[in-house]
């Protein structure tokens, strides 16, 4: 059957979600942007929402199971509030969810139910290197097995959290296939740099680039034990992420613009009653629906196993990297010079629309 | 509910059925009724009559479904007319969006029917679509001095109170099958007309109504066959009409002209339900383009690379890339405005943004698949020229593409017609 509506407890969560969205990320938001960081208490209370642990089964220490579409409605609601606090709060999820998905048993039992049961600890993954043609298939950063460990080399950037964070996932080529590797906090060789990346957006999420120079693991963290993880599933769950937040940006950045639109008087009318801002309006709404319909289908795809799952979560966040662009770079114009001006928040979005086509790995649901 | 994207049984098995169909019965004659313009292709519609009674369905217009409401003896479940049509339009179009459009049934007549008239009057003239001999309807709302702006149309009605008839006079253009649906009912049973007239032209809108004009009708004549970019297998009518008659039962819905817009809403209504079953026409055309480049790049050992980050893939690539992208996520949005449709839910936003979105990539698909063929895109030794002159007509007709950004516009604003224009 098709269908397009969410279930109770989905429309339950998207509601509670909603909420702290719109009283608690949007209000503090753009502050946190100005100045570089968080609020932790911010964070905490997005976590007591339960988004991740709802995906972590019972056994687990969690009270749910994992479901894409679930995270990628859960996703958008969030990221429409602030996408830097959207991301900070499901940062644990970029360790458990590979774990959970991929992970041998003795993984699963050591690490989830540490994360989920506890307050939000920045656990945290390591996938982007510092390339003008990063490609996550084709990693740069390696993996070789040596005397019983893995050894791992080279270098990532973008790693939210990193400085603070318990573990990371650090993703690396194991004989040319991306695999995920546990690096706990301080393992030698392992350099975070002092200072966070300064960004063309995103400024309040912290994130660093890290050192990995012949770190040794123990066989035991290689994500999947001998047998592996398939990444290019994890690849889907993250794309699937950042498809649905660049929704939940657009969105904000066209509901803001619409109604300035129709407050905004110019030549005697209201802007929005002019169809050269009005079409704009019409074709931002329907290219937000448009990567919202894609997005659901590749989650529910990773859900329901289908084999094409993965192709599809390549297009719909591909497809959602240039709608938020375009949604985004339209919320400005619309607003005229001051769209420019940083009193409004459409400019932070236009600059978050351009980042979603490069940071598949700052999410995943 | 939950949010679920597998095609519903009975809809994989039919569209199963329709692609053999799409194969045999259309592809293989496109290139023929494209060369001959206004020639019928008999063979397809005798065949489709068949299936389609075969298959209980009469009429390609879209039905409301009578489930659940039997006292509650069968099983409830969830209702698909709409969905399932809007698959079958996209594959039949994915065979020859002209022959399509002559498909035996209603076509937007009927759904002007269904969508406007009373419950006696879709019992009284939606039956003959099930009757011996495949029919056709049309729908008649275009005149020269009014396409996208319906609301100034100058044809009227007015009543005979001595006879208790309507009398029409007016002149219609680019009525889809109006031919067919008039004057061919030697070989197909009589169709019908649904011509939009004022009642009352100090009204406004508020004088529109549909009339169910009978094939054969005196007074009323054939008067051009228009020549076409593209979908040349389907028949565009002008049609004059000087005095025609008709029963004053065949005005659809109410005949008193209130202070209201409920005539011309009848109108709107009838585009909720279709425009995106257009939608899905147009992207039945798209798939097809899609699909034949893909299937040539591949012959060529072009092969897309799907998961690589865009600074990687060839141009090629991303183009293709992105043509998949707006194709799937255009029928996505058809899907939506369909499946709301089914479940009774107001959709208007949907269902003009399903239309705005599939003409655009209708339009682009077709486009970019004859460019980067180059040569072989060019050439009418294949059928995607023909394609892409078929496309076009998908962000034209049923409300241009410009229109639907007006509706949606409007939805999203919360205007009127006054407050936006
Ligand atoms: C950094 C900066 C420097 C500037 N420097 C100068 C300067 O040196 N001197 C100076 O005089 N000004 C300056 N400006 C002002 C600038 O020229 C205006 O911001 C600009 O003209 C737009 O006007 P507005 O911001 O009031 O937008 P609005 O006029 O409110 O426009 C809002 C939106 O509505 C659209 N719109 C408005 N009217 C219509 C219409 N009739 N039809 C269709 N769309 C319409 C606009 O295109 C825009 O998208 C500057 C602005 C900035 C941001
Ligand atoms: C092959 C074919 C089949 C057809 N079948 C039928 C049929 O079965 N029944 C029927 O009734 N009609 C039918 N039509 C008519 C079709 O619906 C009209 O052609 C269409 O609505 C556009 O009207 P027009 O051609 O008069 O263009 P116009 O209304 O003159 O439009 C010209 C241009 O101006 C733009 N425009 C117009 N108004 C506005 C506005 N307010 N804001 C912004 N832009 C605007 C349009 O988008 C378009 O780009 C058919 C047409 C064709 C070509």
């Amino acid at each position: 059957m098709y269908s397009f509506e969410p279930n109770e407890e989905q429309k339950m969560l998207i509601e509670a979600v909603g909420k702290y969205a719109a009283n608690d990320l949007r209000p503090a938001g753009r502050e946190a942007e100005e100045g570089g960081s968080l609020p932790p208490k911010l964070i905490d209370k997005g976590w007591e929402l339960g988004v991740l642990q709802a995906s972590i089964p019972e056994a687990y220490g969690g009270f749910g199971d994992r479901s894409a579409v679930t995270g990628a409605l859960a996703g958008e609601e969030l990221a429409f509030g602030n996408l830097a606090g959207a991301l900070a709060v499901g940062v644990p999820s970029l360790f458990a969810l590979p774990i959970l998905l991929g992970g041998a048993e003795e993984q699963k039992q050591e690490y989830l139910p540490k994360i989920v049961e506890g307050n939000w600890t920045p656990y945290t993954a390591a996938l982007i290197e510092f390339a003008f043609d990063f490609d996550p298939l084709a990693l740069k950063t390696t993996a070789t097995l040596a005397g019983g460990e893995y050894v791992l080399s080279g270098e990532k950037a973008y790693v939210p959290f990193a400085k603070e964070a318990q573990a990371m996932i650090v993703y690396a080529a194991l004989d040319g296939v991306t695999q995920g590797f546990i690096v706990p906090k301080a393992a030698p060789g392992l350099t975070v740099a002092d200072e966070a990346e300064k960004m063309l957006g995103l400024n309040a999420l912290p994130t660093y680039r890290v050192k990995l120079d012949g770190v040794k693991v123990p066989k035991a963290n290689r994500i999947g034990g001998d047998s592996g993880l398939d990444f290019e599933r994890i690849l889907a769950s993250m794309r699937v992420a950042n498809a649905a937040a660049a929704v939940g940006v657009a969105r904000a950045a066209f509901d803001y613009a619409r109604d300035y639109a129709k407050e905004r008087e110019a030549f005697g009318v209201k802007i929005a009653q002019k169809q050269a801002v009005a079409f704009m309006l019409a074709e931002m709404r329907t290219e937000i629906e448009a990567s919202r319909l894609l997005t659901w289908e590749a989650a529910w795809k990773l859900d329901t196993g289908k084999d094409d799952a993965n192709v599809d979560a390549y297009l719909a966040s591909t497809g959602a990297a240039d709608m938020a662009m375009m949604v985004t770079d339209r919320a400005v114009q619309i607003l005229g010079g001051h769209g420019y001006i940083r009193e409004h928040p459409v400019e932070m979005w236009m600059r978050e629309g351009r980042g979603f086509a490069m940071w598949t790995g700052f999410a995943m649901v | 509910m939950t949010i679920e994207f597998e095609a519903p049984k009975p809809i994989a098995q039919t569209q199963f059925v329709l692609k053999t169909v799409a194969e045999e019965m259309m592809r293989s004659k496109s290139r023929y009724f494209d060369d001959h313009e206004h020639e019928i292709p008999w063979d397809y519609i005798e065949f489709m009559h068949t299936a389609m009674k075969a298959m209980g369905a009469g009429s390609l217009a879209p039905k409301e479904r009578d489930n659940g409401h039997d006292g509650g003896q069968k099983e409830k479940r969830p209702p698909i007319a709409y969905q399932s049509l809007a698959a079958q339009i996209e594959m039949l179009a994915w065979g020859d969006v002209g022959f399509y459009l002559v498909t035996p049934g209603g076509g937007l007549g009927a759904a002007a029917v269904q969508a406007a008239g009373t419950p006696e009057q879709k019992a009284k003239f939606l039956a003959r679509f099930m009757g011996e001999k495949p029919t056709l309807g049309a729908m008649c709302m275009t005149e020269a001095g009014a396409g996208s702006d319906t609301s100034s149309i100058r044809t009227r009605a007015v009543l005979d109170e001595k006879t208790n008839e309507w009398i029409l006079n007016g002149e219609k253009i680019f009525v889809t099958a109006g031919d067919k649906a008039f004057n061919e009912y030697e070989k197909l049973g009589k169709g019908f007309l649904v011509v939009w007239a004022s009642i009352d032209p100090a009204a406004g809108r508020a004088g529109m109504r549909s009339f169910v004009v009978e094939g054969g009708t005196p007074g009323v004549k054939v008067t051009k066959l228009e020549e076409k970019l593209g979908i040349r297998a389907s028949d565009t009518a002008a049609i004059s009409l000087v005095d025609a008659r008709v029963p004053f039962d065949h005005i659809l819905g109410s005949p008193t002209v209130e202070k209201t817009t409920k005539g011309f809403k009848g109108a709107m209504a009838t585009f909720d339900a279709t425009r995106p079953l257009v939608a899905a026409s147009g992207l039945g055309v798209a798939r097809a383009a899609l699909e034949f480049l893909k299937e040539k790049l591949a012959e060529n050992g072009v092969e897309i690379r799907y998961g690589l980050p865009r600074q990687k893939l060839t141009n090629i690539e991303r183009e293709v890339i992105d043509c998949e992208i707006m194709l799937k996520s255009a029928w996505l949005m058809v899907l939506k405005a369909v499946w709301m449709a089914d479940n009774k839910q107001p959709n208007a936003l949907e269902s003009s943004m399903s239309k705005v979105k599939a003409g655009d990539v209708g339009t682009k698909i077709t486009q970019k698949a004859v460019e980067i063929l180059g040569p072989l895109g060019y050439s009418r030794e294949f059928l995607l020229e023909k394609w892409f002159r078929d496309a076009k007509i998908t962000d034209i007709y049923e409300g241009t593409g410009q229109i639907n950004r007006l509706v949606v516009a409007r939805q999203i604003l919360g205007y009127s017609g006054a407050e936006l224009r």
